[in-house]
Parts: C-alpha cells; sequence; structure tokens
C-alpha cells in the first residue's frame, strides 16, 4: 500500500499551496544573510532546489549550514536576501505557516505523547479529521516499520526507533520540503548506514525534496544527488558527490572532501596540452591542463591517494610517449592497515611526503611493502587537479 | 578487609538517617501532640491532664490512658468557628496558590528564555528579598499600605482616587503580603523545569503547524507540570497554616486556622483543644501530599 503513495499531498498543509511553475526550481535561495551580533553566519548564499532533489548541505561546524537550514524552517529570519518556495516568498513566515517540516537533530520527539500522538501532532494541527489522522498515522508507521510500537512513550524506545518516529512525524503531513538536521548523527555507524539506504529509499518512493544537513562527508557522498559544500557562511562549491571529489574548486574543499596529497607549485611550463610544474616538495610534475587557466596567481597541484600508484621499481617507462607519468621515489614511512585498503605513507627524496592508499586486492597478500623500503610512487597527469591556492 | 565492607557501614548509615530523623523530630513530637489532644484541659502546670508519671507505676499509667478521650475533636467538628478557619485557610490557600500561578508562571517563563548570563542575575533578584528578615518585610508592607503609606500616595498623585483607599486590615493586603512572601518558592521550582525544557520541543511544535498559544497549551505546559505541582505544593501547604502574615495584615473578623491555634494556645491555655486543631490541620495538609506523590508514582511507572 505505501508503494501508491500520493507523491506530495498538501491537504495538511494549511499554507500548502506552493507550486514551482515548470522549469522552476522548488526553492530558490537568493542572497540570504545573516548576522548574529558581530558574527556573519550566512554570508550571501545563492541556490536553486528542484523538486525531487535530495540535496545535501555539507560543512564543518560553524560554517552557517544550520543556520541556513533553520531559516528555511523559518526558527531564523534572514537579514537580507529572499527565499522562494513555488515563486512565493516565505523569508518572514512564521514556521508553523511554511509547508516545510523538519526532522531535528536529537529528534525532538514530545517525551509525553505517544508514538501515535507524536506522528498525528501535525496532522491535528491541519485541521485533519479523526479517520483521515489514524489511517495517515497507521501509514506512517507502516512506512517507518514501527507497527506495535504506537502506543509507547519516546523514552521507551531505542534509538533507532525514535529516529523512526522522527522521521514519520516529519513526513506525516506530506510536506513540500523536508529538512533534516544531522539526522543520523547519534546512531551508531552499522545503523547509520542501513538508515542511509532507507532515507534514499524512502525519499525516491515519496518522490519529495530532501534538504539535508551533515558535517559528514561520506554521508553526503551517499545519499545525495548534490551537494552544497559550505564555509564560512559562503556556498565554497555546489555539485554532484563525483565532480566534487574529482573537480574540487579548492584547496580548502579538496582538503574537507576526503584525503588529498598537495604539492605547492613554484613554477610552470606549457608543453602542449600539459603543464609541466615545479614544486618544492615533490620535484617536476606533469599534469593536464586545467578547465580553469591558471593565471600568474599561486596554486597548488592535488591528487588523491587512491590515484597513487606503489611499484617497486615503477612502470616501464615509454620515454618520450605521450602517457608521460610522474615518478617519485622515495622510502615507506608509515603503513596504516584499514582493513579494505592500507594507507601509505611514502617520504620522498624531493622532501615531500605522498600518501597512496592500496586496496588490498588478495587476502594473503606477499607483496606487502615493509616499513623503510625504497618504493616509486607513480600517478597519471589526468589524475592531478590543479588548485588555486 | 575488602573495599565493600568498609563502606558498607557508612553506607548503611546514610540510609537510614532520614528515618532517624524522621522518627526524632517528627514522629516523637508528634506522639506527644497526640497525646495532649487525647488529654483534658486543667488549671494545672502543664496545663492539661492526665501527665504520665512513669515513676507511679504500671496502674497509674493504666489510668493515664483510660482517661484520654476525644472529645476534643468532637468539639473542633461541632464549633462553627473550628470549621469555618478551615474552611477559611484552605480558601485563603487556594486562591492564593492560583495568584501564585499565575504570576509566578510568567517570570519563570520569561527568566528560562533569558540569555545563560542574564539567568543567573534574574535568579539572584528572585533570592535577594530572602536577606532580609521576613517580618521586617512584612512590617514595609504596612508601611506602604497604610491611609498615608506609599500606595495611597502614589494613587492620589496619578489621580486615579480622589481620597485614600483602606488596604490594611483587608483580604486585599493579605494576599499581597502572601503572594509577595511566596513568589520565590513558586518561581524557582517553575524555572528550574522551564530551563532545562530542549527548545527545540517547541520548535517542533511549531514546525509542525502549531500557533505560539497551541505550542504553549499542548507542549510547554504539560511538560512544565513537575515543577507546577512542586511549586503549588511548596505554596499550598505552607500558607494553610499561615499565622504571621493573615495576623498583621489581614482584618480580625475572619481567622485562619493558624490563628486560631495560636489563639487557643496561648490566649486561652487550652493546650488539648490546640493540638487537636493542630492534627486535623496535618490531616487536611496530608491528602494533596499523598494525592501528588500518587501522580507522579504513576508517571514513573508509565515510563
Amino acid at each position: 500500500m505505501t508503494d501508491e503513495l500520493p507523491r506530495t499531498d498538501t491537504a495538511a498543509n494549511a499554507a500548502g499551496d506552493a507550486h514551482p511553475a515548470a522549469g522552476e526550481p522548488l526553492l530558490r535561495i537568493e542572497g540570504v544573510a545573516k548576522t548574529f551580533g558581530t558574527f556573519r553566519a550566512v554570508d550571501g548564499v545563492s541556490l536553486d532546489i528542484k523538486a525531487g532533489e535530495f540535496f545535501a548541505l555539507l560543512g564543518p561546524s560553524g560554517c552557517g549550514k544550520t543556520t541556513l537550514l533553520r531559516m528555511l524552517a523559518g526558527f531564523e529570519a534572514p537579514d537580507e536576501g529572499r527565499i522562494l518556495l513555488g515563486g512565493k516568498d516565505i523569508a518572514q513566515a512564521l514556521p508553523h505557516q511554511r509547508p516545510i517540516n523538519m526532522m531535528f537533530q536529537n529528534y525532538a520527539l514530545f517525551p509525553h505523547l505517544s508514538v501515535r500522538d507524536n506522528i498525528a501532532f501535525g496532522l491535528k494541527r491541519a485541521g485533519m479529521a479523526r479517520a483521515d489522522i489514524a489511517t495517515r498515522v497507521a501509514e506512517m508507521v507502516a512506512l517507518v516499520k514501527l507497527d506495535g510500537l504506537e502506543k509507547r512513550k519516546p523514552d521507551q524506545l531505542s534509538g533507532g526507533q525514535r529516529q523512526r518516529v522522527a522521521l514519520a512525524r516529519a513526513l506525516a503531513r506530506r510536506p513540500q520540503l523536508l529538512l533534516l538536521d544531522e539526522p543520523l548523527a547519534a546512531l551508531d555507524k552499522k545503523l547509520r548506514e542501513n538508515t542511509q539506504g532507507e532515507l534514499m529509499e524512502l525519499q525516491r518512493r515519496l518522490g519529495m525534496t530532501f534538504i539535508i544537513v551533515t558535517h559528514d562527508q561520506e554521508e553526503a557522498m551517499t545519499m545525495a544527488d548534490r551537494i552544497g559544500v559550505m564555509n564560512a557562511g559562503k556556498l565554497a562549491q555546489v555539485a554532484g558527490p563525483r565532480e566534487l571529489y574529482e573537480a574540487p574548486r579548492s584547496r580548502w574543499i579538496a582538503q574537507f572532501v576526503g584525503d588529498v596529497n598537495l604539492f605547492d607549485a613554484e613554477s610552470k611550463l606549457r608543453d602542449g596540452h600539459r603543464l609541466v610544474i615545479g614544486t618544492r616538495d615533490a620535484g617536476t610534475l606533469v599534469v593536464a591542463e586545467p578547465r580553469q587557466p591558471v593565471g600568474e596567481s599561486r596554486f597548488s597541484v592535488a591528487i588523491r591517494p587512491e590515484k597513487v600508484k606503489l611499484s617497486r621499481r615503477g612502470p616501464a617507462s615509454e620515454a618520450g610517449h605521450e602517457t608521460a607519468i610522474n615518478r617519485l621515489d622515495g622510502v615507506i614511512a608509515d603503513i596504516c592497515y584499514l582493513g579494505g585498503t592500507t594507507t601509505y605513507k611514502v617520504k620522498l627524496d624531493a622532501g615531500g611526503v605522498v600518501q597512496a592508499s592500496v586496496a588490498n586486492s588478495a587476502r594473503l597478500d606477499v607483496d606487502a611493502y615493509s616499513l623503510n623500503q625504497q618504493i616509486v610512487a607513480w600517478f597519471s597527469p589526468d589524475d592531478c587537479v590543479v588548485l588555486p591556492s | 578487609m575488602s573495599a565493600r565492607r568498609i563502606f558498607a557501614r557508612p553506607a548503611r548509615f546514610a540510609a537510614i538517617a532520614p528515618y532517624i530523623w524522621m522518627l526524632l523530630f517528627f514522629l516523637v513530637p508528634f506522639g506527644f501532640v497526640l497525646k495532649i489532644s487525647l488529654s483534658q484541659t486543667a488549671i494545672a502546670q502543664p496545663p492539661y491532664e492526665p501527665v504520665f508519671d512513669l515513676t507511679a507505676g504500671w496502674t497509674a499509667i493504666r489510668a493515664a490512658f483510660a482517661a484520654l478521650g476525644i472529645d476534643n475533636f468532637k468539639l473542633l467538628s461541632s464549633d462553627d468557628l473550628y470549621v469555618f478557619a478551615y474552611l477559611r485557610s484552605l480558601t485563603v490557600a487556594v486562591t492564593a496558590t492560583a495568584l501564585l500561578l499565575l504570576i509566578g508562571y510568567p517570570i519563570a517563563y520569561g527568566m528560562a528564555r533569558l540569555p545563560k548570563r542574564r539567568q543567573a542575575v534574574a535568579m539572584v533578584l528572585v533570592i535577594v528579598p530572602f536577606w532580609t528578615s521576613f517580618l521586617i518585610r512584612i512590617y514595609a508592607w504596612i508601611n506602604i499600605l497604610q491611609h498615608d503609606g506609599l500606595l495611597n500616595r502614589i494613587l492620589l498623585a496619578l489621580h486615579l482616587v480622589s481620597e485614600p483607599v483602606v488596604w490594611l486590615s483587608t483580604d486585599t493586603a493579605m494576599y499581597i503580603g502572601i503572594v509577595y512572601s511566596y513568589l520565590p518558592f513558586m518561581i524557582l521550582p517553575l524555572y528550574a523545569t522551564l530551563a532545562k525544557m530542549e527548545p527545540a520541543l517547541e520548535e517542533a511544535a511549531s514546525d509542525l503547524g502549531a500557533p505560539p498559544w497551541q505550542v504553549f497549551w499542548l507542549v510547554t505546559f504539560p511538560l512544565s507540570l513537575p515543577g507546577v505541582g512542586a511549586g503549588v505544593l511548596l505554596c499550598f501547604i505552607p500558607i494553610v497554616g499561615e499565622f504571621v502574615i493573615p495576623d498583621l495584615l489581614a482584618g480580625s473578623n475572619s481567622l485562619m486556622i493558624g490563628q486560631t491555634l495560636w489563639l487557643e494556645f496561648f490566649t486561652n491555655k487550652d493546650w488539648p483543644v490546640a493540638s487537636a486543631a493542630a492534627i486535623i490541620l496535618l490531616v487536611v495538609l496530608l491528602l494533596p501530599l499523598l494525592l501528588y506523590e500518587r501522580l507522579q508514582r504513576r508517571q514513573l511507572e508509565e515510563r
């Protein structure tokens, strides 16, 4: 029965008649800013979110992602800018007047109400008929698999069950937009991974628009269609998970999203559609010409650890061939076994350190490298990214 | 010797200490009062009989027991004076407690919503009056409320009244005095529950479509009920037995039970009747306590 849930139903939402025109984004954030005292928490953010999208706001704590989310929910009013939902400016509307619901970080379940009454709370406020409320609550309970727990109070539930109640309560009104504030932060790792999958599946099935706030880049990458990385109140980059990882727009983003080796450039030379870059720590590196031409400003070469290969003698060199390869000689300085992969730190003869992440593809790895072993780290120019410092 | 043994004794003592306290300072004196309430008044020292004399031997003690009776309780229930005093005490306590809740709740709510540092200041402001003697503060009110007191002068200056209003020796003055004196006892437990309430709960309610007044009635108020219960009990029980404030600020035409008790004890020197009145008061006050206790236990069991 849950498979036939209507996509979004605005009957339960008093102010829920905002529908975007064709081609228009569901939510448009325009130059929104918020200052607390002298601290500019959100500093001119503009962003479009399409209907049905799963969007993640990712950033370190204090970057303004939660403040931005709270402005969407209506708990804070922006000092500047507009928030358009289906073309209607809701920036100054009160929380109870918005067809938006939120799932709170610590769930904020009403401790004096049963699971059923928690889920029904929003439906009652919308003036739904009793019979309809009962049907909808039953539907929600089935959707989040809480059958049999309807009469329990929140403190009689486990963490995972509470999380489900919070989700059911936020979904019950079928909001046009669901905001999730670190929804999985309180769960342990295994449960978190399962729940990520369930959330994605639910979002697809209901066709709802989700905006999730998280500081966990893996969580954002796993779940979201698009990710907005925030830093110091600004949106640093908005991109899909792959683009964000493979083509970060700045040094800061490259470091925040995943691990990265960075080498500061000291000189550059054009060679066809390659750049030959002199670095202090890793000698001369050849990289593919970046899409954005590098001006005279300072820049770095970035390479992800899993794209750095190791071997005892280095690849068979095809001198003069076009696929010239970056070869760095060094010794293994540190080994970190992580189960699926092993991370090696290689101290380069040129002075720097490069990290290589190697998949442990065989159970008995007689070829594993050992500490202080002479080694060659190598990678293709196409795997390097040139980033402004 | 194991660590367990070393700590066993003090721990056991700590567990029974409250019971020893209760026995020494409540049950034993209560036994005396109960015994006096069953005695007859007499012109003697002490002013009642029989008096137990443990040296008089077994027969004398048995005779003394036989002389005890419930006449004083019969007197109290048959004389309107006492019944009215009890009723008035309860009426005053209910009214004053309701006023305290109405005034104290918004103050406590406001305090709990202040920034953390200001909360500490507000807390000190609530407690500061305790640094002055209670009696002095009540006398100050007499000063404010008297014929040419501050209140009347302000009212006259603002042309709100054309001649001084009689405040002293009225119920209004008494209620002002009681509400003023007991307000901290209402505010502090309320503040404690409201301050530890998660602000996200109110946000969640408004997020789910509740306008501000519904947020208050459906979430804030129900969750503050433990604080309401504690504040109401802390005020209601002592107000029922209140003696000083009604004596100094209210008129003398109708008395509260505390005043009646005082009269019987010191003016009429009728210790047995005064003791019986005290025991009935205790029983009356035990009822709301037991009710509260049962409510709390039911809440605990639900968890």
